[in-house]
């Protein structure tokens, strides 16, 4: 006899919030303030986004610096049909970029209008920005539990407070 | 804490401490062939559970293997309608989205046949009536309403027989 | 301290699908359980040890890997871990036990069901939550970016990637466990579609449900558990900064590292089992081992023609031994990794007596 094999849809949902700490809380309030920042590794070079400590010598890092929003695209690749969640619905790049006054790369989506010659290796983007939130504004934040994916109106501190990055004007 | 030091324009906004990072992830969640023969058997009103050839225990809802032994349970054995409370709790704490009226009973119940008891509701009956060795029978929801679920199944109630001797269900109790 | 030798002994893997929707991981393990221990000759009461790698993400299924151990039956109770990570990283945690000397045979299982989610939005939720998670930036995304810096640094070419995708579905063709195997041109490879450019999909591993089994034994339990059992003679793993931008991801300094610790160079292999989900990373690999044209790279047809997530690093494991103990090759060296282009790599080196 042929078993009818059941099936059920299963949502998991993981509704956290996460403390940020003093280091990933300043990039994120940079970005809220429109600017972005990154911070002195053992070496003395710049990376970005920063990190607590130093990926090489496990150093606790300090010093937060403020970096450019434009920069070099390092690598890239092409996403055809985006997936849920991505920063763009339409085709896009992703992108490690590094920005002026950085020695590391970060990753974030490019966005070239649907164009994939609009960006290689070397090329320059710069970041759009959300608008800053009205004094009074009620938005909600970024990633509230009631919806997974809801419109981030204005900075609020969250990595997509950059919407995307886009070929800087030549 | 290690001190940070900040750029000018950091020094004086308001800093983020928190960030929400909901994430929903969302799967086609499929039992396999043991539990599909067990819930496709209850839209039958019928409750089979599987036999281990090993220790011969009854497994309820059958998960396709002995857990003592490791082995498949194949062999399958229909179990009665009724059974006996192994325990219970009375719940006095009413969850998000649920519908039940507080104070309600939840129940581990050993059905005739099996080795291990399965959770249920307890209904039909004071809560402070319910006790362990009581003899329960499975309410079913109306016919067209039956699905491959044990949600078929409303609850449980007393079916009038006199308490089972603790010797029946010690083992799970 | 003198190290015990341990062995791996025997070893049983699925028949690889795209999805195995008849059956829940305890009904896909039990099987090759059975088949394991019988390998090795021996019931479940021989076993001091077991140990398995999953995670419950794939599926959806919190606490699966609890559940799991239904299918070895764990009672009377039984000495067991899992960890979070692909079975290799289980084989190297029961290694680390049987060196205490209290394990003398180990089961290790690993198993995935990618199928019921999407594996690439699932794979993302292992990204640090602050600056990658939000962005949903996926596993095949992050390769692509790993191969382009590859390409653009002239390590490999498209050409390269593409071979070595032809290769491993020509080696899958004796291997009866693949999910792909077959004769591909590697003109029409490239001539399909970009996918995630610079990935062809030819140049990703599948989705993959499937699972494995090794039987691990120390000294003399080895020799009389199997005629010519597998010895690890190295193991030994390392892992990489999680912030992408510090890492040079045209190279792997960590595979490097790991297999000078786990001895690898005091002599030439036969066969190399590697772990790679994509094709560029086995070139990245191959070239961090330092490994010699003349060594048999995933006679197997490796992670590329059957992936399944948290077992396919332990199946290099087994697939290497098996060579060994039938008689195939004397030394292998077999490879598994674990997060995104590369970031943590586990080498195992094996030799015959």
């Amino acid at each position: 006899m042929a078993e009818e094999i059941l099936e059920a849809p299963n949502v998991v949902e993981y509704p956290f919030s996460r403390t940020t700490g003093p280091v990933v809380g300043a990039f994120l309030t940079a970005l809220r303030e429109g600017f972005v920042v990154g911070i002195k590794a053992a070496d003395g070079s710049v990376i970005v986004p920063p990190v607590e400590y130093d990926p090489f010598t496990a150093e606790a890092l300090t010093e937060i610096v403020e970096v450019a929003d434009a920069g070099e695209v390092v690598s890239w690749a092409w996403v055809a049909e985006p997936l849920a969640d991505q920063p763009l619905d339409r085709p896009f790049a992703w992108a490690l970029i590094k920005l002026d006054g950085a020695d590391t790369p970060m990753v974030h989506a490019v966005d070239t209008g649907g164009d994939p010659a609009g960006i290689s290796t070397g090329s320059r983007v710069v970041a759009r920005w959300r608008p800053p939130k009205p004094a009074g504004s009620d938005e909600p934040g970024p990633g509230l539990a009631e919806d997974p994916n809801p419109p981030r109106a204005y900075r609020e501190g969250h990595i997509l407070d950059i919407e995307c990055f886009v070929p800087e004007a030549s | 804490m290690t001190d940070i030091s900040l750029p000018e324009r950091l020094r004086g906004a308001e800093p983020v401490r928190s960030i929400r990072t909901f994430a929903r992830l969302e799967y086609a969640y499929t039992p396999g062939r043991a539990a599909s023969r067990f819930l496709n058997q209850v839209t039958n009103k019928r409750l089979v559970g599987q036999r281990c050839p090993v220790c011969e225990k009854v497994y309820v809802p059958p998960r396709g293997s002995c857990p003592t032994d490791g082995v498949p349970t194949e062999d399958e054995v229909e179990l009665g309608q009724s059974g006996t409370i192994v325990s219970f709790c009375v719940v006095n704490v009413p969850f998000m989205a649920n519908l039940m009226e507080i104070p309600y009973v939840g129940a581990l119940i050993q059905l005739d046949g099996a080795d291990i008891p399965i959770m249920h509701l307890i209904q039909e009956v004071p809560y402070d009536q319910v006790h362990m060795g009581m003899r329960v029978e499975a309410v079913w929801l109306p016919d067209d309403e039956i699905g491959p679920t044990l949600e078929s199944i409303v609850h449980f109630r007393p079916n009038g027989e006199p308490d089972a001797p603790y010797e029946s269900y010690k083992d799970n109790a | 301290m003198k190290m015990r030798d341990v062995a791996i002994v025997s070893f049983a893997q699925t028949h690889h699908e795209r999805a195995t929707r008849e059956l829940n991981e305890v009904e896909m393990l039990m099987p090759i359980l059975s088949e394991a221990l019988a390998g090795a000759g021996i019931g479940k009461d021989r076993v001091d040890f077991v140990c398995s790698g999953s995670s419950d993400y794939l599926a959806g299924q919190p606490f699966s890997f609890v559940v799991t151990l239904d299918a070895f039956g764990p009672w009377p109770p039984i000495s067991e871990s899992h960890v979070d990570m692909d079975g290799a990283w289980a084989v190297y945690e029961a290694w680390v036990k049987m060196q205490l000397g209290k394990v003398d045979v180990a089961l290790i299982y690993a198993y995935g069901k990618s199928s019921p989610g999407d594996i690439r939005r699932v794979l993302s939720r292992q990204l640090d939550p602050y600056y990658l998670g939000p962005l949903w930036v996926d596993s095949v995304a992050l390769a692509a970016l790993q191969a382009r810096a590859g390409l653009d640094a002239g390590a490999f070419s498209v050409e390269d990637m593409a071979r070595v995708a032809a290769a491993s579905r020509h080696n899958a063709m004796s291997n009866p466990y693949a999910q792909l195997s077959g004769e591909v041109d590697v003109a029409d490879l490239l001539a399909e579609a970009d996918f995630v450019a610079p990935l062809h999909k030819h140049d990703c591993a599948p989705v993959t449900d499937g699972a494995a089994v090794v039987v691990l034994a120390a000294g003399g339990a080895a020799r009389e558990l199997c005629d010519r059992p597998a010895w690890i003679r190295g193991i030994d793993h390392r892992i990489e900064p999680h912030a992408l931008g510090a890492r040079d991801l045209t190279t792997s300094v960590s595979t490097r590292l790991a297999a000078e610790h786990a001895g690898l160079g005091a002599k030439p292999v036969d066969v190399a089992e590697l772990h790679a989900p994509f094709t560029h990373q086995e070139l990245i690999l191959r070239r961090a081992l330092g490994l010699d044209e003349d060594v048999s790279v995933n006679p197997s047809g490796g992670a590329l023609c059957a992936n399944p997530v948290m077992a396919a690093g332990l199946i290099r494991m087994g697939e290497a031994a098996r060579r060994i103990s039938s008689g195939k090759a004397d030394r292998a060296v077999a490879h598994a990794t674990s997060g995104p282009c590369l970031q943590q790599n586990l080498l195992c080196v094996l030799e015959g007596d």
